[in-house]
Protein backbone atom coordinates (compact mmCIF):
# COMPACT_ATOMS: atom_id res chain seq x y z
CA UNK A 1 0.00 0.00 0.00
CA UNK A 2 1.85 2.91 -1.12
CA UNK A 3 0.42 6.60 0.07
CA UNK A 4 1.09 10.58 -0.86
CA UNK A 5 0.51 12.83 1.99
CA UNK A 6 0.27 16.26 0.87
CA UNK A 7 0.15 19.06 3.54
CA UNK A 8 1.99 22.35 3.76
CA UNK A 9 3.22 21.92 7.03
CA UNK A 10 5.62 19.53 7.97
CA UNK A 11 4.47 18.86 11.29
CA UNK A 12 1.57 17.58 9.64
CA UNK A 13 2.65 15.44 7.66
CA UNK A 14 4.94 13.69 10.02
CA UNK A 15 1.49 13.28 12.17
CA UNK A 16 -0.12 11.66 9.59
CA UNK A 17 2.81 9.93 8.40
CA UNK A 18 3.21 8.47 11.90
CA UNK A 19 -0.38 7.58 12.69
CA UNK A 20 -0.46 6.03 9.33
CA UNK A 21 2.83 3.63 10.56
CA UNK A 22 0.83 2.79 13.54
CA UNK A 23 -1.97 1.73 11.46
CA UNK A 24 0.45 -0.45 9.77
CA UNK A 25 0.99 1.55 6.38
CA UNK A 26 4.93 2.43 6.24
CA UNK A 27 4.79 3.43 2.53
CA UNK A 28 4.25 6.81 2.40
CA UNK A 29 5.38 9.44 0.63
CA UNK A 30 5.01 13.26 0.99
CA UNK A 31 4.56 16.43 -0.76
CA UNK A 32 4.14 20.08 0.32
CA UNK A 33 1.25 21.11 -2.19
CA UNK A 34 -0.84 20.00 -5.08
CA UNK A 35 1.88 21.16 -7.89
CA UNK A 36 4.46 19.05 -6.64
CA UNK A 37 2.12 16.02 -5.74
CA UNK A 38 0.14 15.31 -9.05
CA UNK A 39 3.58 14.50 -10.91
CA UNK A 40 4.84 12.03 -8.31
CA UNK A 41 0.94 11.02 -8.34
CA UNK A 42 1.07 10.48 -12.11
CA UNK A 43 4.45 8.74 -12.44
CA UNK A 44 4.47 6.76 -9.23
CA UNK A 45 1.39 4.04 -8.70
CA UNK A 46 0.14 5.44 -5.33
CA UNK A 47 -2.87 3.22 -4.05
CA UNK A 48 -4.17 6.32 -1.68
CA UNK A 49 -4.07 10.50 -0.99
CA UNK A 50 -4.66 11.79 2.10
CA UNK A 51 -4.55 15.70 1.22
CA UNK A 52 -4.73 18.61 3.25
CA UNK A 53 -7.06 21.68 1.36
CA UNK A 54 -5.12 24.78 2.54
CA UNK A 55 -1.95 25.32 0.71
CA UNK A 56 0.21 27.67 -1.04
CA UNK A 57 0.06 27.16 -5.07
CA UNK A 58 -2.25 24.21 -5.93
CA UNK A 59 -5.04 23.55 -2.93
CA UNK A 60 -6.26 20.04 -2.12
CA UNK A 61 -9.34 20.89 -3.48
CA UNK A 62 -7.77 21.62 -6.77
CA UNK A 63 -5.86 18.65 -6.82
CA UNK A 64 -8.66 16.42 -5.98
CA UNK A 65 -10.47 17.39 -9.32
CA UNK A 66 -6.73 16.99 -11.18
CA UNK A 67 -7.05 13.41 -9.79
CA UNK A 68 -10.66 12.99 -11.18
CA UNK A 69 -9.94 14.36 -14.01
CA UNK A 70 -6.95 12.43 -15.00
CA UNK A 71 -7.65 9.17 -16.48
CA UNK A 72 -5.11 7.00 -14.56
CA UNK A 73 -5.71 8.57 -11.26
CA UNK A 74 -9.15 9.05 -11.57
CA UNK A 75 -10.44 5.98 -8.92
CA UNK A 76 -7.64 6.80 -6.79
CA UNK A 77 -9.18 6.79 -3.05
CA UNK A 78 -8.06 10.44 -1.91
CA UNK A 79 -9.32 11.42 2.41
CA UNK A 80 -8.98 15.03 2.78
CA UNK A 81 -7.89 15.78 6.47
CA UNK A 82 -7.98 19.45 6.58
CA UNK A 83 -8.92 22.51 9.33
CA UNK A 84 -11.47 24.21 6.65
CA UNK A 85 -15.14 23.22 8.42
CA UNK A 86 -17.58 25.32 6.26
CA UNK A 87 -20.66 23.05 5.17
CA UNK A 88 -20.11 24.58 1.63
CA UNK A 89 -16.38 23.43 2.15
CA UNK A 90 -17.79 19.58 2.68
CA UNK A 91 -20.45 19.75 0.28
CA UNK A 92 -17.76 20.95 -2.56
CA UNK A 93 -15.36 18.15 -1.64
CA UNK A 94 -18.20 15.56 -1.61
CA UNK A 95 -19.25 16.93 -5.11
CA UNK A 96 -15.48 16.89 -6.13
CA UNK A 97 -15.17 13.13 -5.29
CA UNK A 98 -13.41 13.22 -2.28
CA UNK A 99 -13.95 9.67 -0.46
CA UNK A 100 -13.44 10.92 3.17
CA UNK A 101 -12.85 13.92 5.08
CA UNK A 102 -11.67 14.75 8.12
CA UNK A 103 -11.23 18.19 9.83
CA UNK A 104 -8.20 18.90 11.97
CA UNK A 105 -7.42 18.62 14.89
CA UNK A 106 -8.80 15.30 14.73
CA UNK A 107 -7.92 11.97 17.43
CA UNK A 108 -5.83 8.97 15.98
CA UNK A 109 -9.31 6.57 16.07
CA UNK A 110 -10.90 9.07 13.12
CA UNK A 111 -8.22 8.79 11.31
CA UNK A 112 -8.24 5.10 11.82
CA UNK A 113 -12.26 5.35 11.45
CA UNK A 114 -12.26 6.99 8.08
CA UNK A 115 -9.01 5.05 6.45
CA UNK A 116 -10.93 1.58 6.93
CA UNK A 117 -14.02 2.91 6.03
CA UNK A 118 -12.72 3.91 2.21
CA UNK A 119 -10.66 0.82 2.02
CA UNK A 120 -13.73 -1.28 2.89
CA UNK A 121 -15.75 0.47 0.55
CA UNK A 122 -12.98 0.31 -2.59
CA UNK A 123 -11.19 -2.77 -0.86
CA UNK B 1 -1.94 57.37 -10.50
CA UNK B 2 -3.54 59.15 -8.08
CA UNK B 3 -0.58 61.14 -6.79
CA UNK B 4 0.66 62.59 -10.07
CA UNK B 5 -3.03 64.01 -10.14
CA UNK B 6 -2.46 65.26 -7.23
CA UNK B 7 1.02 66.43 -7.85
CA UNK B 8 -0.65 68.22 -10.98
CA UNK B 9 -3.44 69.71 -9.37
CA UNK B 10 -0.96 71.10 -6.46
CA UNK B 11 1.11 72.94 -9.16
CA UNK B 12 -2.00 74.47 -10.66
CA UNK B 13 -2.62 75.53 -6.84
CA UNK B 14 0.62 76.84 -6.58
CA UNK B 15 0.66 78.31 -9.94
CA UNK B 16 -2.95 80.36 -9.12
CA UNK B 17 -1.41 81.26 -6.10
CA UNK B 18 1.69 83.21 -7.84
CA UNK B 19 -0.40 84.38 -10.55
CA UNK B 20 -2.73 86.08 -8.30
CA UNK B 21 0.09 87.38 -5.80
CA UNK B 22 2.27 89.08 -9.32
CA UNK B 23 -1.65 90.94 -9.61
CA UNK B 24 -1.70 91.53 -6.19
CA UNK B 25 1.64 93.61 -6.39
CA UNK B 26 0.40 95.10 -9.56
CA UNK B 27 -2.54 96.49 -8.13
CA UNK B 28 -1.15 97.92 -5.45
CA UNK B 29 1.59 99.70 -7.28
CA UNK B 30 -1.31 101.03 -9.26
CA UNK B 31 -3.08 101.91 -5.63
CA UNK B 32 -6.29 99.79 -6.80
CA UNK B 33 -6.88 98.55 -3.24
CA UNK B 34 -10.21 97.44 -4.53
CA UNK B 35 -8.74 95.01 -6.81
CA UNK B 36 -5.80 94.15 -4.99
CA UNK B 37 -8.83 93.34 -1.75
CA UNK B 38 -10.67 91.14 -4.33
CA UNK B 39 -7.18 89.58 -4.93
CA UNK B 40 -6.81 88.62 -1.36
CA UNK B 41 -10.37 87.34 -0.94
CA UNK B 42 -9.47 84.90 -4.19
CA UNK B 43 -6.43 83.74 -2.55
CA UNK B 44 -7.86 82.75 1.14
CA UNK B 45 -10.99 80.82 -0.99
CA UNK B 46 -8.38 78.83 -3.17
CA UNK B 47 -6.81 78.50 0.00
CA UNK B 48 -9.97 77.06 2.34
CA UNK B 49 -10.92 74.85 -1.15
CA UNK B 50 -7.40 73.27 -1.26
CA UNK B 51 -7.75 72.40 2.47
CA UNK B 52 -11.38 71.63 2.74
CA UNK B 53 -10.53 68.82 -0.57
CA UNK B 54 -7.43 67.93 1.22
CA UNK B 55 -9.82 66.46 3.99
CA UNK B 56 -12.34 65.12 2.05
CA UNK B 57 -9.50 63.22 0.11
CA UNK B 58 -8.18 62.21 3.47
CA UNK B 59 -11.57 61.34 4.95
CA UNK B 60 -12.23 59.12 1.80
CA UNK B 61 -9.15 57.35 2.35
CA UNK B 62 -9.67 56.68 5.74
CA UNK B 63 -12.86 54.94 4.68
CA UNK B 64 -11.57 52.70 2.31
CA UNK B 65 -9.10 51.45 4.99
CA UNK B 66 -12.18 50.66 7.55
CA UNK B 67 -13.75 49.31 4.58
CA UNK B 68 -11.05 46.77 3.36
CA UNK B 69 -10.87 45.96 6.68
CA UNK B 70 -14.75 45.08 7.07
CA UNK B 71 -15.36 46.86 10.23
CA UNK B 72 -18.90 47.02 11.25
CA UNK B 73 -19.37 49.71 13.64
CA UNK B 74 -22.48 51.10 15.19
CA UNK B 75 -21.41 54.48 14.71
CA UNK B 76 -24.61 56.10 16.85
CA UNK B 77 -23.15 54.89 19.85
CA UNK B 78 -20.33 57.11 21.94
CA UNK B 79 -18.22 55.50 21.85
CA UNK B 80 -18.75 53.74 18.86
CA UNK B 81 -19.13 50.07 19.29
CA UNK B 82 -17.34 47.78 16.73
CA UNK B 83 -19.76 44.83 15.93
CA UNK B 84 -17.25 42.79 13.73
CA UNK B 85 -13.84 43.74 11.99
CA UNK B 86 -10.83 42.14 10.86
CA UNK B 87 -8.79 43.47 13.62
CA UNK B 88 -11.25 41.81 16.26
CA UNK B 89 -11.16 39.04 13.71
CA UNK B 90 -7.49 38.64 13.39
CA UNK B 91 -7.72 39.49 17.95
CA UNK B 92 -10.28 36.17 18.43
CA UNK B 93 -7.84 34.20 15.83
CA UNK B 94 -4.24 34.73 17.90
CA UNK B 95 -6.42 34.04 21.30
CA UNK B 96 -6.94 30.82 19.15
CA UNK B 97 -2.89 30.77 18.91
CA UNK B 98 -2.65 30.78 22.48
CA UNK B 99 -5.14 28.84 23.49
CA UNK B 100 -3.97 25.80 20.70
CA UNK B 101 -0.69 26.27 21.96
CA UNK B 102 -1.53 26.19 26.09
CA UNK B 103 -2.89 23.02 25.43
CA UNK B 104 -0.89 21.80 23.44
CA UNK B 105 1.95 22.47 25.54
CA UNK B 106 -0.06 21.28 28.93
CA UNK B 107 -1.59 17.53 26.85
CA UNK B 108 2.03 17.08 26.09
CA UNK B 109 3.25 17.39 29.35
CA UNK B 110 0.11 15.28 31.13
CA UNK B 111 1.16 12.65 28.74
CA UNK B 112 5.00 12.90 29.72
CA UNK B 113 4.07 13.03 33.44
CA UNK B 114 1.74 9.76 33.48
CA UNK B 115 4.83 8.16 30.88
CA UNK B 116 7.68 8.96 33.24
CA UNK B 117 6.59 7.20 36.47
CA UNK B 118 5.84 4.01 34.48
CA UNK B 119 9.23 4.15 32.45
CA UNK B 120 10.79 4.93 35.72
CA UNK B 121 9.00 1.69 37.83
CA UNK B 122 9.85 -0.91 35.04
CA UNK B 123 13.59 0.43 34.75
CA UNK B 124 13.75 -0.27 38.60
CA UNK B 125 12.17 -3.48 38.46
CA UNK B 126 14.20 -4.35 35.96
CA UNK B 127 17.18 -3.58 38.08
CA UNK B 128 16.24 -5.57 40.89
CA UNK B 129 15.32 -8.10 39.26
CA UNK B 130 18.80 -8.10 36.56
CA UNK B 131 20.53 -8.10 40.28
CA UNK B 132 18.46 -11.15 41.19
CA UNK B 133 18.77 -13.15 38.02
CA UNK B 134 22.71 -12.56 38.19
CA UNK B 135 22.46 -14.41 41.88
CA UNK B 136 20.75 -17.53 40.50
CA UNK B 137 23.37 -17.60 37.04
CA UNK B 138 25.95 -17.49 40.34
CA UNK B 139 23.73 -19.93 42.11
CA UNK B 140 23.71 -18.15 45.27
CA UNK B 141 19.97 -18.21 45.53
CA UNK B 142 17.98 -20.42 47.90
CA UNK B 143 14.85 -22.52 46.60
CA UNK B 144 12.74 -20.08 48.56
CA UNK B 145 14.28 -16.84 46.97
CA UNK B 146 13.91 -18.49 43.60
CA UNK B 147 10.27 -18.85 44.11
CA UNK B 148 9.96 -15.19 44.90
CA UNK B 149 11.60 -14.37 41.78
CA UNK B 150 9.67 -16.87 39.65
CA UNK B 151 7.01 -15.02 40.72
CA UNK B 152 7.79 -11.34 40.75
CA UNK B 153 9.50 -12.38 36.91
CA UNK B 154 6.21 -13.20 35.66
CA UNK B 155 4.41 -9.83 37.72
CA UNK B 156 6.96 -8.09 36.08
CA UNK B 157 6.48 -9.45 32.42
CA UNK B 158 2.85 -8.34 32.82
CA UNK B 159 3.89 -4.87 34.13
CA UNK B 160 6.27 -4.19 31.29
CA UNK B 161 3.39 -5.37 28.86
CA UNK B 162 0.30 -2.96 30.07
CA UNK B 163 3.55 -0.21 30.61
CA UNK B 164 4.81 -0.23 27.31
CA UNK B 165 1.45 -0.28 25.32
CA UNK B 166 0.56 3.02 28.24
CA UNK B 167 4.11 4.43 26.91
CA UNK B 168 3.21 4.00 23.27
CA UNK B 169 -0.11 5.46 23.50
CA UNK B 170 0.93 8.33 25.67
CA UNK B 171 4.18 8.82 22.96
CA UNK B 172 1.16 8.90 19.72
CA UNK B 173 -0.79 11.46 22.05
CA UNK B 174 1.99 13.80 22.14
CA UNK B 175 3.11 12.81 18.48
CA UNK B 176 -0.50 14.15 17.30
CA UNK B 177 -1.02 16.92 20.19
CA UNK B 178 1.72 18.79 17.35
CA UNK B 179 -0.95 19.41 14.74
CA UNK B 180 -1.17 22.69 16.64
CA UNK B 181 2.25 23.70 15.20
CA UNK B 182 -0.06 23.21 11.60
CA UNK B 183 -3.32 24.95 12.77
CA UNK B 184 -1.42 27.60 14.61
CA UNK B 185 0.25 28.66 12.18
CA UNK B 186 -2.29 28.54 9.13
CA UNK B 187 -3.67 31.33 11.78
CA UNK B 188 -0.72 33.56 12.05
CA UNK B 189 -0.33 33.56 8.09
CA UNK B 190 -3.31 35.36 7.88
CA UNK B 191 -2.76 37.99 10.44
CA UNK B 192 0.69 38.12 8.68
CA UNK B 193 -1.07 39.38 5.79
CA UNK B 194 -3.52 41.24 7.88
CA UNK B 195 -0.87 43.35 9.30
CA UNK B 196 0.88 44.06 6.41
CA UNK B 197 -2.53 45.16 4.41
CA UNK B 198 -3.05 47.73 7.29
CA UNK B 199 0.62 48.51 7.01
CA UNK B 200 0.35 49.63 3.65
CA UNK B 201 -3.09 51.23 4.15
CA UNK B 202 -1.90 53.43 6.49
CA UNK B 203 1.50 54.28 4.48
CA UNK B 204 -1.09 55.29 2.21
CA UNK B 205 -2.94 57.18 4.36
CA UNK B 206 0.00 59.43 5.25
CA UNK B 207 1.26 59.78 2.23
CA UNK B 208 -2.21 61.36 1.70
CA UNK B 209 -1.66 63.41 4.51
CA UNK B 210 1.79 64.65 4.02
CA UNK B 211 0.28 65.71 0.80
CA UNK B 212 -1.91 67.82 2.38
CA UNK B 213 -0.60 70.43 -0.12
CA UNK B 214 -2.15 69.30 -2.63
CA UNK B 215 -5.37 69.26 -4.29
CA UNK B 216 -6.74 65.60 -5.47
CA UNK B 217 -9.95 64.50 -6.96
CA UNK B 218 -12.05 61.29 -4.98
CA UNK B 219 -11.08 57.76 -5.83
CA UNK B 220 -11.45 56.88 -9.07
CA UNK B 221 -13.48 53.59 -10.64
CA UNK B 222 -10.44 52.16 -10.76
CA UNK B 223 -10.10 51.83 -6.92
CA UNK B 224 -13.61 51.60 -6.25
CA UNK B 225 -13.93 48.09 -8.52
CA UNK B 226 -10.77 46.50 -6.91
CA UNK B 227 -12.60 47.56 -3.39
CA UNK B 228 -15.42 45.48 -4.61
CA UNK B 229 -13.96 42.22 -5.52
CA UNK B 230 -11.99 42.58 -2.23
CA UNK B 231 -15.37 42.72 -0.18
CA UNK B 232 -16.38 39.86 -2.40
CA UNK B 233 -15.43 36.54 -1.22
CA UNK B 234 -15.78 33.13 -2.36
CA UNK B 235 -17.83 30.97 -0.09
CA UNK B 236 -15.70 27.80 -0.31
CA UNK B 237 -12.75 30.21 -0.33
CA UNK B 238 -9.75 28.21 2.30
CA UNK B 239 -9.82 29.99 5.36
CA UNK B 240 -8.10 27.86 7.88
CA UNK B 241 -8.83 26.64 11.08
CA UNK B 242 -12.23 27.57 12.09
CA UNK B 243 -11.88 29.60 15.19
CA UNK B 244 -15.67 30.09 16.42
CA UNK B 245 -17.22 27.19 15.01
CA UNK B 246 -19.88 26.83 17.27
CA UNK B 247 -21.47 29.70 16.93
CA UNK B 248 -21.26 29.83 12.95
CA UNK B 249 -23.87 28.47 11.59
CA UNK B 250 -22.06 27.64 8.20
CA UNK B 251 -19.49 25.85 9.86
CA UNK B 252 -19.26 22.15 11.53
CA UNK B 253 -18.22 21.97 14.58
CA UNK B 254 -16.26 18.58 14.74
CA UNK B 255 -15.66 15.41 12.76
CA UNK B 256 -19.55 13.67 13.78
CA UNK B 257 -21.15 16.51 11.63
CA UNK B 258 -18.64 16.34 9.04
CA UNK B 259 -19.87 12.85 8.98
CA UNK B 260 -23.76 13.51 9.23
CA UNK B 261 -23.23 15.91 6.33
CA UNK B 262 -21.29 13.66 4.57
CA UNK B 263 -23.92 10.64 5.04
CA UNK B 264 -27.07 13.36 4.26
CA UNK B 265 -24.83 13.36 0.93
CA UNK B 266 -25.08 9.49 0.31
CA UNK B 267 -21.64 8.89 1.54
Amino acid sequence: MKILIVDDFSTMRRIIKNLLRDLGFSNTHEADDGVTALPMLRSGDYDFLVTDWNMPGMSGIDLLRAVRADEKLSSLPVLMVTAEAKRDQIIEAAQAGVNGYVVKPFTAQALKEKIEKIFERVG
Amino acid sequence: MASEIQLHQNEEFISELKECAKLLTEKLQENRFEDASQLIHAMLEARDRHIFQSVGHLTRALHNAIVNFHVDADLSKEPPKIESSEIRDASNRLNYVIELTQKAAEKTMDMVEEAAPIAMNLGQEASALRDQWARLKRREMTPAEFRTLYGRMDEFLAQMAVGTEQLGRNLQEIILEQGFQDLTGQVLKRVIGLISDVEQDLVSLVRIAGQVEEITGLASDADMTTQEALLRKRKTEAEGPQINAAVRADVVSGQDEVDDLLSSLGF
